[in-house]
């Protein structure tokens, strides 16, 4: 099996944010990086389906400056095989966009499996997968739940709004994994070592053409919150009292 | 004048109420530039082009009707295909998706084809020149940015609850059409709808959500977390994501970071201490009502109405004044 995932470096978000100079962007002064949380279910699901399988690799894409070869890096001390650095100096808003750098890299390989997580916790887009699909004329599968690959072909669950959907699919397929389908293994000392000596390729891979552009970027506005009406299930007349009569909503 | 695109999601033969809400979105921009007719497209099983009269109430004044077997269940790929078709026939300005489950599935899909971008979760809209500016809140809604969308057509997904469903009469007039690629023929195949049945408010839908953390200490406890729910009558069911991780409840019920995002009138944390991963899927929530034994817990920051106290003696109270409420309103 030829397998790649897509992970994104993204910010540790218990933090207060800032806005940069610019107006248009994260300050990133301070902030620590990680991989985003459901890249790190699609890289356990790669290995999991490497090690049913028995044979073949998994590669790691990773879009970004320099620094993203530190998250590609905990992917390979995980366990995948070997990494690929797509350079790019910037970012951008429009999904379209990250998709294409990584489409035009990706295509050049016949993977069986293309794994991405269900959406970047930063950007909070939830496209760049499926438009990745699109490009490749490959079969998506967004947002799965669960998963089971045999003979060429797939089954997932996709959690809805108060329903859930058993989707049938060939391979090769691109999947985006949602919570739920895997807990992620922790390197392990050893796999931390063995990461260091694992290719990690950097290339350049430009992003162009975006028609999504960020305008400005602010804090939203403070919640006015705080407010303790009272102790014990003393205070439930009181609440029911302005649940009718300030907040309108009983 | 501008034609503008929206997609209507069902389900089982039933409109979903995002799907009135896109109709709404889509209606408000044909207004703002100038009064453009919002062309809707409806999928689904034979008998679905029954619905197409509640969009023409929302503002539709034309219905696209494409009435198929394979249409019955989710079907993306001959979905994004014939959306991506009618855009680019219509020459659309705009589109608007729900992002939804399904429309966070399928907008991409077509933005893809089409080769423009696409906003997600978009709280706002706004016309601005030759451009489309919309807000959609990142960094699990620390941060706000304002995206200016320059492609035609402008495509975007609304986050559900935000735009509410406005009746607005227009003609409705159904047009049936053909699909752009064979619905029988797709690849992903969806074999089976679980659950979802009416009886069940859906969390991006429901007006009301009373959700339960830790401090309920044990999962049979959540009976009071679904007896609030019930007294409300319209209330659906959230849990953060320390109690799906012990499987007190299912992942799809989690709100927060990784979960769903939730915007209700009315959202009621009981014993739950508010951690940045839940904060991030229900502050943008109308009215917060906290219950939580510690006075110090994050969540009565965010809160409009905080009790402190234990959660077992307050719930049963909680429970009997809101149906003694609801009874006497009735």
């Amino acid at each position: 099996m030829r397998i790649a995932v897509c992970i994104k470096r993204v910010p540790v978000m218990d933090v207060k944010f800032r806005i940069a100079a610019d107006g248009k962007s994260v300050d990133e002064t301070g902030l620590k990086f990680d991989v985003n949380d459901f890249d790190l279910w699609a890289v356990e699901a790669a290995l999991q389906l490497k090690e049913k399988t028995g044979d073949g690799e998994v590669a790691v894409f990773s879009l970004g400056p320099d620094a993203v070869q530190e998250q590609i890096r905990k992917a390979l001390s995980m366990g995948a095989d070997r990494g690929v650095h797509l350079k790019a100096d910037g970012t951008s808003a429009d999904p379209l966009s990250i998709a294409r750098a990584l489409a035009a890299e990706l295509k050049a390989t016949a993977w069986d499996v293309i794994f991405f997580g269900r959406m970047a916790i930063d950007s909070a887009d939830q496209s760049v997968g499926p438009m990745v699909a699109e490009l490749l004329g490959l079969p998506c599968v967004s947002a799965i739940s669960s998963l089971e690959i045999a003979n060429g072909r797939g089954t997932a669950k996709r959690e809805l709004e108060g329903a859930s959907e058993i989707v049938d699919f060939p391979l090769p397929v691109v999947l985006t994994v949602d919570e739920g389908l895997n807990k992620e293994r922790l390197p392990s000392l050893k796999g931390i070592m063995a990461a260091k000596k694992k290719p990690l390729e950097s290339k350049p891979a430009p992003i162009n053409g975006a028609t999504v552009n960020v305008v400005k970027m602010e804090l939203p506005p403070e919640r006015v919150g705080g407010r303790i009406i009272g102790e014990g299930a003393a205070a439930v007349p009181e609440l029911i009292r302005l649940l009718q009569t300030e907040a309108k909503v009983l | 004048m501008a034609n503008i695109f929206a997609f209507a999601e069902q389900r089982g033969g039933e409109l979903r109420k995002v799907a009135l809400e896109a109709v709404t979105a889509a209606r408000t921009l044909a207004d703002a530039t100038g009064g453009g007719e919002v062309h809707v497209l409806l999928v689904g099983a034979p008998g679905i082009g029954g619905k197409a009269a509640t969009l023409g109430a929302h503002g539709a004044d034309v219905v696209h009707v494409c009435e198929h077997a394979a249409f019955a269940n989710a079907n993306p790929e001959a979905a994004a295909a014939l959306a991506a078709a009618l855009l680019a026939q219509l020459a659309a300005r705009a589109g608007v998706f729900a992002a939804s489950a399904e429309g966070r599935d399928l907008a991409p899909r077509a933005a893809a084809k089409l080769g423009v971008g696409l906003a997600s979760d978009v709280t706002e809209f706004s016309v601005a020149g030759d451009a489309i500016h919309v807000r959609h809140p990142t960094h699990t809604g620390k941060v706000i940015a304002t995206l200016a969308l320059t492609g035609t057509p402008a495509l975007f997904a609304v986050r559900p609850n935000v735009f509410a469903p406005v009746p607005n009469a227009k003609a409705g007039r159904v047009e049936t059409i053909a699909p752009a690629a064979d619905p029988a023929a797709s690849r992903v195949v969806v074999k089976e709808l679980r659950g979802g049945g009416k009886a069940k408010l859906d969390l991006s839908e429901a007006p009301v959500i009373v959700s339960g953390g830790r401090g309920l200490k044990a999962a049979e406890n959540f009976k009071l977390v679904e007896d609030l729910a019930a007294a409300f009558g319209n209330a659906a069911v959230g849990a953060t994501r320390a109690v799906t991780d012990d499987g007190w409840r299912p992942h799809s019920d989690q709100i927060g970071q990784t979960g769903r995002v939730v915007s209700p009138d009315l959202y009621v944390a009981v014993g739950i201490s508010g951690a940045i991963q839940h904060l991030a899927g229900m502050r943008t929530s109308r009215t917060i009502v906290a219950i939580n034994k510690d006075k110090e817990a994050p969540i009565f920051k965010l809160a409009d109405y905080g009790i402190v106290g234990d959660v077992f003696e307050i719930m049963p109270a909680l429970i009997e004044a809101v149906r003694a409420a609801r009874a006497q309103k009735h």
